[in-house]
C-alpha cells in the first residue's frame, strides 16, 4: 500500500467519522433540549410583564408549537448554511460569541495543556528513573492527592490563598474592570491567566506524570535497556537515550487524548475565576435557556475533542515508525 | 562523562587493521595458559516474596565453575531453564536487584567485582544478545551499533561501523533502518556487529542461533570462529549441541544451574564413548542423527531441594552414594565432570 493511498484512506475514514459524529451530536443534543424544561420564550421575555395574548404571539413568532422534527430540520438546515442563530443573552450571532469565547478559552487551555504536559512528563521521568526512592514516593503522593481533588475545590483554594490572602493575583476576569480594551496591557491579561491556567494544569499533571512514570519503568526493565547496560551505558545517559525516546510518543498521544477532560475542566475553572471563556458561556447558556448558543457550543466542543483525538491518531499512525512498517507489510 | 566508552583512536585503528587483515588466520600464536575468565563456585539466588511477606530464596545457579581462554570457544549447552542466560548476566553484572551472587569471578587475573564489571562491560566484555528485542525499537541501527560514545569519536566510530557492516555484507541502507525492518539473518549480523565494534576480549553470545536456516546458522557460527581466531575468548551459550560442536573447543554441559561436565569437542567423536557424564551422553544420543532417544523425566525445578546428585532421578547408573551429596567437580581425562561413576 503506497503512502498516498494510506493517507487518502485515513482522511476518508476520519471524514466519515466526523460527519457521523456531528449528526449524532446535533440530533442527540437537540432532542435533549427538546425534552428539557428549558423555555426560550420565557428566557427572552425575562422579567418583563407580558399578557397571555402577547406571549402567544411571541410563541407563534418563535415557532414553539411547530413539531419537533420540523424544528430540528429547520435548525439543522440553517447550521449547514453556517447560520447558528442569534444568542438570546448576548443578542449577537452565536458564531461571534463562540469565536470570541473560544479564543479566550483556547489560550487558557493551550497554556495549561503545554504546562501540564511538559511538567508532567519531566516529573514522570524523574519518578520513573528514581523508582522506589523518596523522590518517587513524593511525586507519587503528590499525584494521588491531586487526582483526588475536585477541580472547583482546587480552584477555590488557589483563589483564596493567592488572590484573597496573599493578593498576588486578581480575583477574576480576564482583563481589569473599567479599562477600555485598548488600554489593557499584556501583563494585565497575563496576570489574570496564571491562576486559572495553573488550576487547570495541576489536575492534568497527575495523569501524565503517572503515565510517564509507568511507561518509563516498563522501558527500563526491557531487554534493550538491559543490553544497553551490558554495553556500558548507565545513569542519566541511559534514561535520556532510551527512556525519553520510547516514552515521549505515547505520552504526547495521551496528552492529545486528554482534550475532553481539558474542556470539562475549563467549564469549572472559568466559572470559579469568572474567566470569560467558552465554558462560562456554556454554563450561562444552560442556566438562562439560550438554546442556540448552547447547541452551538456543543457542536464546537465536540469538534474540539474530535481534533484532539485526530491528532493523537495521526501521531500514532504516521509518526511511529513501527506502525508504518506494520501497515506496509499487511 | 565517565560512563561513555572511551576510545583511544590509535588503538582503535590498530584493531581495525587487525580485523581486516586477520580474517580467519592467526590462531597459533595465542597463549592458552592463563584463563581470561575464571568462574569459581558461583551461586546465584533470587529473593522472592511468597504468599504475603514470607521470603524465600530461589537458587538458580549453584557451585558453578567454568573457564574461558583466549582464542577458544567455550560452548555452554543446556536445556531451557538451566540458568544459562543468568550466567551471562552475572558475568556482566546486569542481574536484577533481588539477585544474590556468591562465589568468585576473575577476569584477566583480577577479581571481577560489580564496579569492575560496570567498567569492563561494553569495553572488555561484550554480550551478543539473543533476539531483536534487545535493540531499541525506535533507534536507527547505526546509532545502536555505535552505542553511546563521545562526540569527538563519532566520526571514527561511524567509519568503523561502515567497515564492519561491509565485512558482514550488510547494505549501507541498513544503517538507517529500525530494528523491526531487519530480517532474521540481518538481525544476527547487526547484533554481532555491536560486539565487534567494541573490540572486546571476552564475547558472550547468548543463544545466537535459534530459528536460523542452515546457511545463516553456519554464517553466524563462522563469525564467532573469526573472533576466537583473532584472540578473543568466546562463550557461546546455546541449547543447540550440534551447532556448538561445529565450532567450539570445549563444551560445558549445564543442568539445573550447574555444570555437569566440561568436555573437549573430540570427546564427542566415536559415538561419544569418551563422554564422562551420563547426561552428556543422553544429550548426544537424543540427536536425530544419533540414536534419537530422549531420556525420561525432566530437569529438577529450581525450588526443589535435592540432597544428592542433581541428575540422580534420571540417571541409569545411579548408586547409593549418588543420593548423598552433590558429587565434586573433578578432572577426568582432560575434562571436568561431576559424577561419582566417572574415572
Amino acid at each position: 500500500m503506497s503512502n498516498n493511498e494510506k493517507i487518502a484512506g485515513f482522511v476518508g475514514k476520519k471524514a466519515l467519522r466526523l460527519t457521523s459524529l456531528l449528526i449524532v451530536v446535533c440530533f442527540a443534543s437537540f432532542m435533549l433540549i427538546q425534552c428539557s424544561p428549558i423555555d426560550p420564550v420565557r428566557a427572552y421575555i425575562g422579567e418583563m410583564p407580558v399578557t397571555a395574548e402577547h406571549k402567544a404571539k411571541l410563541e407563534a413568532y418563535w415557532g414553539v408549537n411547530t413539531p419537533p422534527q420540523d424544528k430540528f430540520l429547520n435548525w439543522a438546515g440553517d447550521i449547514l448554511k453556517g447560520d447558528f442563530g442569534t444568542s438570546l443573552i448576548f443578542r449577537i450571532p452565536v458564531i461571534d460569541v463562540i469565536k470570541e469565547r473560544f479564543t479566550a478559552s483556547l489560550v487558557l487551555m493551550g497554556v495549561s495543556w503545554l504546562f501540564s504536559g511538559i511538567l508532567g512528563f519531566v516529573l514522570g521521568i524523574i519518578a520513573g528513573a528514581k523508582q522506589g526512592t523518596w523522590v518517587d514516593k513524593a511525586i507519587k503522593t503528590y499525584c494521588y492527592a491531586l487526582a483526588a481533588a475536585p477541580t472547583f475545590w482546587l480552584a477555590l483554594v488557589l483563589l483564596m490563598v493567592f488572590s484573597v490572602y496573599l493578593g498576588w493575583f486578581p480575583i477574576g476576569l480576564s482583563v481589569p474592570i473599567g479599562v477600555t480594551a485598548d488600554d489593557v496591557t499584556f501583563f494585565d491579561w497575563f496576570k489574570r491567566l496564571i491562576l486559572p491556567a495553573l488550576t487547570l494544569s495541576l489536575l492534568d499533571i497527575a495523569k501524565i506524570t503517572m503515565f510517564t512514570r509507568e511507561k518509563l519503568i516498563e522501558v527500563l526493565s526491557s531487554d534493550y535497556v538491559l543490553f544497553a547496560k551490558a554495553r556500558g551505558e548507565k545513569g542519566l545517559d541511559l534514561v535520556l537515550r532510551h527512556g525519553i525516546r520510547n516514552v515521549a510518543l505515547p505520552a504526547i498521544t495521551l496528552q492529545f487524548l486528554g482534550f475532553s477532560e481539558l474542556f470539562g475542566g475549563t467549564v469549572l475553572v472559568e466559572q470559579v475565576f469568572s474567566y470569560p471563556g467558552i465554558g462560562q458561556a456554556a454554563v450561562a447558556a444552560g442556566l438562562r435557556s439560550d438554546v442556540p448558543l448552547l447547541l452551538g457550543i456543543v457542536i464546537f466542543s465536540a469538534l474540539f475533542v474530535f481534533f484532539g483525538n485526530l491528532i493523537a491518531d495521526i501521531i500514532y499512525e504516521f509518526v511511529d515508525p513501527r506502525i508504518k512498517q506494520q501497515e506496509a507489510s499487511v | 562523562m565517565g560512563n561513555k566508552a572511551e576510545i583511544n583512536p590509535e588503538k582503535e585503528l590498530n584493531t581495525e587493521k587487525e580485523l581486516i587483515t586477520g580474517l580467519g588466520t592467526t590462531s597459533g600464536n595465542m597463549k592458552k595458559t592463563e584463563a581470561l575468565l575464571k568462574v569459581e563456585d558461583l551461586s546465584l539466588s533470587f529473593t522472592q516474596y511468597e504468599s504475603g511477606l514470607r521470603q524465600t530464596e530461589l537458587k538458580v545457579i549453584s557451585n558453578l565453575s567454568i573457564q574461558a581462554y583466549k582464542g577458544e570457544i567455550l560452548a555452554i549447552v543446556g536445556s531451557s531453564g538451566s540458568g544459562k542466560s543468568l550466567l551471562a548476566h552475572s558475568i556482566l553484572g546486569i542481574l536484577p536487584s533481588n539477585a544474590k551472587l556468591d562465589g568468585r569471578i576473575e577476569y584477566n587475573g583480577a577479581e571481577l567485582t560489580q564496579e569492575r564489571k560496570e567498567e569492563m562491560r561494553g569495553k572488555e566484555i561484550a554480550l551478543i544478545p539473543q533476539a531483536i528485542t534487545y535493540l531499541d525499537p525506535l533507534m536507527k541501527i547505526s546509532n545502536q551499533v555505535i552505542g553511546c560514545v563521545e562526540k569527538k569519536n563519532e566520526g571514527l566510530m561511524k567509519k568503523l561501523q561502515r567497515e564492519i557492516f561491509q565485512r558482514y555484507t550488510l547494505k549501507p541502507e541498513v544503517e538507517r533502518m529500525f530494528p523491526h525492518e531487519l530480517s532474521g539473518g540481518m538481525t544476527r549480523r547487526v547484533l554481532v556487529s555491536t560486539a565487534v565494534i567494541s573490540s572486546s576480549k571476552l564475547i558472550i553470545a547468548d543463544e545466537p542461533t535459534p530459528g536460523l536456516d542452515e546457511k545463516t546458522l553456519n554464517e553466524t557460527l563462522s563469525y564467532f570462529k573469526d573472533m576466537a581466531d583473532k584472540g578473543c575468548a568466546v562463550i557461546l551459550i546455546t541449547h543447540d549441541i550440534e551447532a556448538a560442536l561445529k565450532i567450539s573447543h570445549k563444551i560445558a554441559v549445564f543442568y539445573a544451574g550447574t555444570v555437569l561436565e566440561v568436555a573437549n569437542v573430540e570427546d564427542f567423536k566415536n559415538n561419544g564413548e569418551n563422554l564422562r557424564h551420563p547426561y552428556t551422553r543422553a544429550l548426544w544420543n537424543a540427536l536425530p542423527q544419533n540414536k534419537f532417544q530422549a531420556i525420561k523425566g525432566h530437569q529438577p525445578m529450581q525450588d526443589e531441594v535435592i540432597d544428592g546428585c542433581i541428575f540422580y532421578e534420571r540417571c541409569s547408573r545411579k548408586k547409593a552414594l549418588c543420593a548423598q551429596g552433590l558429587p565434586q567437580l573433578k578432572q577426568v581425562n582432560g575434562g571436568m565432570v561431576r559424577c561419582n561413576n566417572a574415572s
